[in-house]
């Protein structure tokens, strides 16, 4: 019989420390989809997504009853909706509107995949997609939207990068009575993984099958808890302690990913290693690194643990799963993290120290809400300086701002639910980037893109 | 397939008898049990498979449920392989 020591561990993990699996996300193909006449193009969305989903979220409360362990979200990720308008053209909120039905209809709380990839260019389907994205995300609730503007091996295209500071900041204009809610589900991205569970960054990549399971885990209530048990052990042991931890945390999502997809007949692909904090107490990334002994998140040496604390994660994850992917490290949503709330709410941490955060760690600039005043050139910069982080160390990066429209340092928006709330951070407004934003072109892709 | 019964609360009589009279009554076979009293803590594990007699996962969950609340303990039923998973290699 197991030990009783690890049984009662796993018991207190899922009970008192928030263990539990972030997000089972089905990944389908919409490429056989695609139909000139627009209409068409969206029934065979709708009918598709139904047949390969209508049981996502029934399977996913039976292997959490059956487990006993809480899966939070259900969700859905599809084929780049850019490549179907590039074929039926008309008005891609259509599209928008049809996935919003869809994930209705099977009870996901979010569908991801009204997205552009234009890192080198922008193809047919591509600039109508980017230019309606205000619309779609303030019409829908469900609907995410993520555009990827540069990769390693192709660069940056500063084109999409000037388009998408406007696209912010009109989705923060035309949903400011909501708290620019549209903003929360919008992520510009460098190096977009093709396979991420994690919204509101997540689409089903072309290299993908046509339908997929992939699981994203969470747990850093467990990987705090863990560590205060060590309140005196050199970063060694520290490291080590997250690693074990890190390895128990992936198992979960390993067997609860292999279950989904034998039980749905579709093939499970990755698991994604991330430590994906909660507004909930006891579920903050901030609260690990100053576990290991910050006086808070944001001063000098968060940098330095929280590399530790990525490495650790990575290194335990990787041999509990057979496939790894996504995103894959912590991730850093100020708005999501009750540690982070409190820290960027007394000034301790900074937007700058943030950016340097992201250089180690999964995934970027994340659900930071930033004074309503911010030009759409200023935060063209943001997503260009955050692109270049991701582009020179051949790692993810994305920019997930709101500007709170008529709200400045101070003032807090309030977005609901897992997506928490934060306050306004201020952002270096006083000198203009606009010339160097304005000039366009492409940034061309750095040494480290030619290995061959 | 096996389940693990937990059960944690304050000590008191009868305890494992109500516990097992629940399994028995949703076909369980109880295969290997192990408690202890700590500081008046009573602590329970149970081994029961639930597949041999036709046992139903979910109604004996709800009726342990039910009668964690009834004498105020804490029990949780969890399939045998999330342990597993987690701690062997």
């Amino acid at each position: 019989m197991l030990n009783t020591t690890d049984i009662m561990e796993t018991i207190t993990m899922i009970q008192e420390e928030n263990l539990d699996i972030r997000t089972i996300t089905m990944g389908i193909s919409l490429l056989d989809c695609a139909d000139s006449d627009i209409d068409k193009s969206c029934e065979k969305i709708y009918d598709k997504i139904i047949r390969l989903a209508g049981n996502l979220v029934k399977t996913g409360e039976e292997i959490e009853a059956k487990y006993g362990i809480p899966i939070i979200n259900k969700r859905i990720s599809v084929t780049p909706i850019a490549m179907l308008v590039a074929v039926s053209g008309g008005d891609p909120v259509k599209y928008a509107h049809t996935l919003e039905k869809a994930a209705l209809a099977v009870g996901v709380n979010f569908i991801g995949g009204y997205s552009a990839l234009v890192h080198k260019g922008f193809s047919a389907g591509d600039k109508a997609l980017i230019e309606s994205i205000p619309e779609a995300l303030a019409t829908t609730t469900r609907v995410c939207s993520s555009v990827n503007i540069g990769t390693t091996k192709s660069g940056i295209n500063m084109d999409a990068v000037g388009m998408m500071g406007k696209v912010v900041r009109r989705a923060a204009e035309i949903t400011a009575d909501r708290d620019s809610i549209a903003c929360a589900k919008l992520v510009v991205f460098c190096n977009a993984p093709e396979d991420n569970p994690f919204m509101a960054g997540a689409f089903h990549g072309v290299g993908e099958p046509d339908c997929v399971i992939n699981v994203g885990v969470s747990g850093p209530g467990v990987v705090h808890a863990a560590l205060k048990k060590c309140p005196d052990g050199d970063l060694t042991q520290v490291a080590d302690i997250i690693k074990k931890t890190a390895f128990k945390i992936t198992r979960m999502g390993q067997l609860v990913g292999t279950e989904a997809s034998k039980m749905l007949g579709v093939p499970f692909g990755i698991v994604d290693l991330s430590l994906a904090p909660t507004p909930a107490v006891g579920d903050s990334v901030a609260h690990i690194l100053e576990e290991m002994g910050l006086e808070t998140c944001g001063t000098h040496g968060t940098t330095a643990a929280l590399a530790l604390l990525n490495d650790a994660v990575k290194k335990g994850g990787v041999m509990a799963s057979s496939h790894v992917g996504g995103l894959s490290g912590a991730f850093i949503p100020v708005s999501e993290d009750a540690g982070m709330i409190a820290a960027a709410r007394s000034g301790d941490l900074k937007i700058e120290k943030l950016e340097a955060m992201t250089a180690v760690c999964s995934v970027g600039l994340d659900m930071i809400v930033i004074p309503g005043d911010t030009s759409a050139e200023v935060i063209s910069a943001i997503i260009a300086d955050e692109a270049a982080i991701g582009m020179v160390n051949s790692k993810t990066t994305a920019v997930r701002v709101i500007p709170a429209i008529g709200k400045n340092v101070g003032d807090e928006l309030e977005f609901g639910g897992l997506l928490g709330s934060g306050p306004v951070m201020p952002v270096n407004n006083t000198k203009s980037p606009a010339k160097f934003i304005s000039r366009g072109g492409r940034i061309p892709a750095p040494l480290q893109s030619l290995k061959n | 397939m096996k389940a693990i019964i937990s059960v944690i609360g304050k000590d008191t009589y009868g305890i494992l008898a109500k516990v097992s009279a629940v399994c028995a009554d949703c076909k369980a076979n109880i295969m290997d049990v192990t408690q202890s009293v700590l500081q008046d803590m009573f602590v329970m594990i149970m081994l029961v498979d639930i597949s041999e007699y036709g046992c139903d996962f979910a109604n004996l969950r709800e009726k342990m449920d039910a009668l964690g609340n009834e004498i105020g303990m804490k029990i949780s039923v969890m399939h045998e392989d999330i342990f597993n998973s987690m701690h062997k290699i």
